[in-house]
């Protein structure tokens, strides 16, 4: 069975998602990301052409709430797991705009 | 657009732009946050909003039906069933490291708005408008780190994309502007620029035909300048990137196209006020968009359209064009009271309490406006209220104060409860404009004032100055209250005969 998904868009999707792969884990996941599509593509060898297409798989729709402000966490709580703040922000390094 | 010589090409900027506009609800997109600009640093904040894991993010309804709202304005086709997407990328202000947004499936699409351009209608396509949340915001001048605020991640923002349809950077202003006194019309935003509530990203290129050309003509490579935050910085960046375009077409004519190079990213530098390449499209960010999992699809029916339509008030263009045949208002001063719907509220009241369109037109020009812009508020805060100020216009139209009184009054009506009236009354303004009362005055000045009548009848080089003094005189013994038009004709009557 031929890769679909080869070495290089493992890569690429890695970079993407800003994961670091060693060369042989590009390897086992573009095996596995390869069978999971094959094993996905069965779905193709149904006729779905008068099938509308889902987009969500719960049939429901219009969960809303008010606008109402309500209760928000104080500055410390939401600092509380940061490794680095500073004057009330996360702080993080230097990003240049 | 310049005169062409042989070898200069003609061009025709093509400018499409891309809005967004952050809602004014009391609440975040997805969280009960406190939506509000200038807090201190992470105050208004929670778990859903700080992108924790296990949190669920639910739909505030009223952002929703605000961006209907706009879509309905914009003349667009408003979907029955939207869903949410997430668009994935990593930066610091955002913490989920993906964005809540709508991406094949926008609730609102093709829709347009019609632009007075040079006294011909303009009309600009929409692609789309649609909704998504706000990311939060970079500080970066801290020491050695940069600070992350996420009160505003999460703000409900709608971004309205047009059409490349504008070919000038007047036409990129008109439209600017229109669709920021659109969103304040609406009331789905203050859309106040030093607040961010309304940032801009065109898209520039230029339509390039040289008869050099056996083709005919070509587009140069589409430039995006990204989170423009003034219409100066909008204006500046167009201006700047037409000039810049045509420089680099010259300067290598055969590969400066748009089907040789690719879409490339250009920031605007404010100081130098120049755009600096950032990157070529095939080194953009892929979104990795997907369907948000979290979130319910959007169904909107025949009724809830209805209600929110009857929530779109009458538009700019139409209440300009109404108030100049309604009223009989030229359109400089029909443009200054539909600017804004609050001015136009306050004045369509006024006249409705009875003041005459006019008077009330330039009542509000020349110091309600001015007033209000000196304290900072708008004209229907001053404290004259609508009612109040028809008081004044009615005093005005009658003839019982003067068109000078009128300023005293209304400050003194700002600062007190009382009519337009007495306040008049009080600081001895009202104006006698009536023959038989002024009669008397006129008589016992002309009578202490010999010489100045003799001089008047006499004609001639000291004339008028003797009929000015007369006057004053008469001014004077009313208190200022005597109708300087009245009384100078009943002087006539009486000198010349
Ligand atoms: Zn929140």
């Amino acid at each position: 069975m031929s890769a679909k998904i080869g070495p290089e868009q493992v890569r690429k999707v890695a970079h993407l998602a800003r994961i670091k792969l060693s060369e042989s884990e590009v390897e086992q996941f573009s095996e596995q990301l390869s069978d999971i599509l094959t094993y996905v593509d069965q779905l193709n060898e149904l006729d779905t052409s008068n099938v509308e297409p889902t987009t969500h798989p719960l049939r429901l729709s219009n969960v809303f709430r008010k606008d109402e402000a309500g209760e928000t966490l104080s500055n410390e709580a939401a600092l509380a797991n940061a490794p680095k703040k500073h004057g009330g922000f996360f702080a993080v390094p230097k990003v240049l705009e | 657009m310049s005169p062409q010589k042989s070898h200069t090409p003609q061009y025709r900027p093509t400018v499409g732009l891309e809005i967004h506009v952050e809602l004014a609800t009391a609440s975040k997109m997805f969280c009960a946050c406190t939506n509000k600009f200038g807090d201190p640093p992470n105050t208004n904040v929670c778990p859903v909003c700080l992108g924790m894991p296990g949190v669920l993010p639910v739909m505030n309804r009223k952002a929703y039906e605000f961006a209907v709202r706009v879509g309905l304005a914009l003349n667009c086709n408003i979907a029955t069933y939207t869903k949410w997407d997430r668009k994935g990328y990593y930066y610091p202000d955002l913490p989920k490291n993906y964005q809540i947004s709508q991406y094949d499936l926008p609730l609102s699409s093709n829709g347009y708005i019609d632009l007075p351009v040079d006294s011909q209608v303009k009309r600009v396509g929409i692609t789309r408008a649609h909704l998504e949340e706000d990311a939060g915001k970079n500080v970066h001048d801290l020491p050695d780190c940069t600070g992350v605020d996420l009160n505003r991640a999460g703000v409900p923002l709608l971004e309205i994309v047009s059409e490349p349809d504008m070919n000038s950077p007047q036409e990129v202003m008109v439209y600017a502007r229109a669709m920021r006194q659109l969103v304040r019309y609406l009331g789905v935003s203050e859309a106040n620029m030093q607040h961010g509530h309304m940032r801009f990203e065109p898209n520039i290129s230029l339509w390039i035909f040289d008869e050099a050309e056996t083709d005919g003509g070509h587009y140069t490579p589409i430039v995006e300048v990204k989170n423009l935050n003034s219409f100066r910085a909008l204006e500046k960046t167009v201006v700047f990137e037409i000039e810049r375009q045509i420089n680099e077409w010259q300067a290598d004519s055969q590969n400066y196209r748009m089907d040789k190079m690719s879409k490339q990213n250009r920031g605007w530098d404010d100081v130098k006020e120049i755009t600096v390449f950032q990157r070529h499209k095939e080194e953009a960010q892929e979104y990795r968009y997907f369907p948000e999992p979290d979130l319910l699809p959007v169904e909107i029916d025949e009724a809830w359209l209805k209600q929110i339509r009857s929530q779109v008030p009458e538009l700019p263009a139409a209440r300009l064009e109404r108030f100049q045949k309604e009223f009989g208002l030229e359109a400089k001063l029909a443009n200054l009271l539909t600017s804004e719907k609050s001015i136009a509220d306050y004045f369509e009241q006024a006249v409705r309490a009875g003041a005459s369109a006019k008077r009330a037109a330039n009542m509000i020009q020349s110091q309600g406006l001015r007033l209000a812009n000196e304290r900072g508020t708008d004209v229907g805060s001053l404290g004259v209220w609508p009612e109040r100020l028809a008081q004044l216009c009615k005093l005005a139209d009658a003839d019982k104060v003067s068109a000078t009184a009128t300023v005293a009054i209304f400050e003194a009506m700002m600062e007190s409860e009382d009519s337009a009236e007495k306040i008049a009354q009080d600081k001895n303004l009202m104006q006698v404009s009536d023959a038989s009362e002024l009669e008397s005055v006129v008589q016992q000045v002309l009578t202490e004032n010999t010489k100045a009548v003799e001089d008047y009848r006499a004609g001639g080089k000291k004339s008028k100055k003797a009929r000015g003094f007369l006057l004053g005189q008469v001014m004077q013994k009313s208190k200022g209250q005597a109708n300087p038009k009245v009384a100078g004709e009943i002087i006539d009557k009486k000198v010349l005969g």
